[in-house]
């Protein structure tokens, strides 16, 4: 996400390098193309003044055009205003008060207020212990409950069955009765998606409101929403006092600047984003991470937690003690490349390291996945005691093995001399190597 | 074309405040015997808070900036006519439209655009017209999408060739091709699944969907379109983009027209990648999916 706007500014910062010292006439010029990036990136227009006057009024003060190092400082000025538009500290949901805590999705068609209530149940489920209940209150669009009702049987979670009831009201005040009898503490209302201009169905949010008294009103915002942002988060924030929004579908390669939008128009907190289509695929938002990325600073934590979430931890020690005796199996490996798989794309996590963007658009990144399928083909098709043991890999296992996987036996042999050189480098890793610190404490201190 | 009244109305009412403030800042900037560069810039604004994107805005600026002085007083014509004109660069399918039996039409477009109403609004058009319509539902991953479809077919009367969830969805178009020549219907309309642009994976199954159908009726599918959220910002000519190089958009529908957001951004589309507007869905009932006119278009933006 925000990979283009990332580009755009890269440029116009490596421009300025090329000038030495910053004059006035060339802050003018650069922000004339942070401008035309964020506007670009679909920010809002007012948004995008009030943000470029704020920088410049900043740049033109004594720091920027004074210092040595003038692109950085315009940089670090760019970034920390972005942290501000896009809100100072990660928040979450409001559990607090008498159960069941009511939270409700609100949003237009097609925002994706079903997948990401299902999302949000899953996540308060497992990150936070609670007993979640879910309702759609959609009566309009056809499948709509039915696609609710799914996807909670799929993950495990209750769901309430209102019939053939029509009544939006009626069947939000039923799931209320139905959560605390079976004693679930949080109830999630998926609600029908209207237009925030359509009086009568705001109305129907308005009484819905009144009736559950939701701690959480939250508004559901494609991230590939365009001007239009700010209409909608004004029209919903008008008739319902929003908590905070939720922003979905940003696993797709919009800029998303109706991130920074919506955040400044209408003051209410980004609580999580959504970053795929699998039930669990929701993150916590960061504005200082999201303005990183936006600068193409990487997201070096992210990447971290995602690598932490992969590793099974009781099983990493036991393979570090393996590692460094160079016991290091092909077994081992192929556990280690399912924790990678299981972390996303080599394409996506490339993204969150610092200059990876440039690699992903060099290197054709669904080759790379072909190839890491390959390796597990070949992996697959050995035995257990070949995989322990890759001493046994003759010319005829080698041949069968390729057959297998479909492979050839040069694909084996090529595989067996990097897994033979991979083993060596941890060799010589033990003879240098600190002995006390764990493989994640070094891979995460450079960045603590 | 099939403008009614009602529906032009309905859609020169969302359009009426970008309308009204357009047409203001637009008149002062051309008759005014020397216009600022706040007007200019107010303008500017305007362009941009309708999604037209930097370029277009750029683009339309600069073609009334120049005549201004000579064509004082012809305030928002000049710039719906520079619209229209631009429109109409690339027209539709037109005529030509359903001249095989059975016609087959791929909708396709990233998640929560509409696509799946779509079909069942051009499926209401086409029965209202006497065309026997079969639907296939080719969408086996979203839960409730089967349901959804079988509902509009039920609406319309029209039959839905469908799988189970989580099947092949090649395999419900080979189907639903082949009982489209078994049974002479005339239209088969497919609904795919929803998928962001950037997931080759699923791009790739959208391939091969087209294949599958290219082998069972050549010349199949005679019409993709490509369904895109009138609320989207200029994403949606990356997704154009991306759709085009992989399964040959022939058409644009915009959905969603008859909420705040202005679509502006189907200027860049047709004007950068060549693919004509086809259709406009303008409100939640069945019949509010209408053929797209630049004329009525562009008037709806700026018609006092």
């Amino acid at each position: 996400m925000f990979e283009n706007l990332t580009d755009k500014l890269e440029q116009t910062f490596k421009r300025l390098r090329g000038h030495g010292r910053i004059t006035e006439a060339n802050v003018a010029e650069s922000l004339r193309e942070v401008r035309t990036a964020l506007l670009e990136a679909d920010v809002n227009f007012q948004v995008v003044k009030s943000f470029t006057d704020s920088v410049r009024s900043q740049a033109m003060g004594q720091d920027v055009l004074q210092s040595l190092t003038p692109d950085q400082q315009l940089i670090k000025i760019v970034r920390e205003e972005l942290i501000k538009i896009l809100g100072g500290e990660a928040a979450g949901v409001d559990l607090k008060g008498r159960q069941p805590v009511v939270l409700m999705l609100v949003g237009l068609q097609g925002s994706g207020k079903t997948t990401t209530a299902v999302k949000l149940a899953l996540h308060l489920k497992k990150q936070q212990k609670r007993t979640p209940y879910l309702v759609s209150a959609d009566v309009y669009r056809p499948g709509a409950r039915e696609q609710l009702r799914t996807l909670c049987d799929d993950n495990g979670l209750p769901v309430y069955d209102s019939g053939d009831s029509d009544a939006p009201l009626e069947i939000c005040r039923a799931a209320v009765d139905k959560a605390n009898q079976r004693l679930c503490d949080v109830l999630i209302v998926d609600t029908a998606g209207r237009l925030q201009i359509d009086e009568e169905m705001m109305q129907e949010l308005v009484a819905i409101r009144a009736a559950l008294e939701p701690r959480n009103i939250i508004l559901t915002v494609d991230a590939m929403i365009g001007q239009d942002a700010v209409n909608q988060a004004q029209g919903f924030n008008d008739a319902l006092d929003l908590t905070g929004t939720i922003l979905t579908k940003m696993d797709g390669d919009a800029r998303g600047g109706a991130a920074l939008s919506v955040r400044s128009v209408v003051g209410k907190p980004v609580l999580y984003v959504g970053v795929g289509e699998k039930a669990d695929a929701l993150e916590p938002f960061f504005p200082d991470r999201m303005a990183s990325r936006i600068l193409g600073m990487g997201d070096v934590l992210s990447l971290i937690e995602k690598a932490e979430q992969a590793v099974d931890k009781k099983a990493a020690p036991k393979l570090e003690q393996r590692m460094r005796k160079g016991e290091f199996t092909l077994e081992d490996f192929q556990t280690q490349m399912q924790a990678i798989k299981k972390m996303g794309s080599i394409g996506s996590l490339l993204d969150m390291v610092p200059g990876g963007r440039k690699l992903t658009q060099q290197v054709d990144m669904s080759q790379a996945e072909k190839e890491i399928k390959r390796v597990e083909a070949i992996i697959n098709s050995m035995t257990i005691k070949e995989r322990r043991n890759p001493a046994l890999l003759n010319g005829s296992r080698r041949r069968r093995i390729a057959d297998g996987s479909g492979t050839s036996v040069t694909d084996v042999n090529r595989l067996m001399k990097q897994y033979m050189e991979m083993r060596k480098m941890m060799q010589r890793m033990k003879k240098s190597g600190g002995k006390r610190r764990g493989l994640l404490n070094r891979l995460s201190t450079p960045f603590q | 074309m099939a403008w009614k009244e009602g529906l032009f109305s309905r859609l020169s009412q969302g359009l009426s405040r970008t309308r009204e403030v357009l047409a203001g800042r637009l008149e002062r900037v051309l008759t005014g015997t020397n216009p600022s560069e706040e007007d200019w810039e107010a303008l500017e604004e305007v362009l941009l808070g309708a999604d037209f994107g930097v370029r277009a805005t750029q683009r339309l600026l600069d073609s009334v900036r120049g005549p201004s002085s000579a064509r004082a007083g012809a305030g928002a014509e000049l710039l719906q006519q520079e619209i229209t004109t631009l429109l109409k660069e690339r027209p539709g399918i037109g005529s030509g439209r359903y001249a095989v039996k059975p016609w087959v039409v791929m909708m396709v477009g990233v998640n929560g655009v509409g696509k799946t109403t779509t079909v069942g609004k051009l499926a209401y058009r086409l029965r209202r017209d006497g065309k026997k319509v079969l639907l296939a539902e080719a969408d086996t991953f979203r839960a409730g999408a089967i349901e959804q479809l079988e509902i509009w077919g039920e609406r319309v009367g029209a039959e839905v060739i469908k799988h189970g969830p989580g099947q092949d969805p090649s395999g419900v178009v080979f189907d639903a091709a082949q009982a489209a020549q078994k049974r002479a219907a005339d239209v088969l309309l497919i609904d795919t699944a929803g998928r962001l642009h950037n997931k080759v994976n699923l791009v790739e199954e959208l391939k091969k969907m087209r294949r599958v159908l290219g082998r069972v009726q050549e010349g199949a599918p005679h019409e993709t379109l490509l369904v895109v959220d009138a609320s989207t910002g200029q994403n949606a000519v990356v997704q154009a983009r991306i759709f085009q190089d992989a399964v040959a958009v022939s058409g644009i529908a915009l959905t969603k027209l008859d909420g705040t957001a202005k679509g502006g951004v189907v200027l860049s589309i047709q004007q950068e990648l060549a693919i004509p507007m086809e259709y406009v869905g303008v409100g939640e009932g069945v019949d509010d999916l209408q053929e797209f006119d630049p004329d009525a278009f562009a008037r709806a933006f700026f018609a006092s």
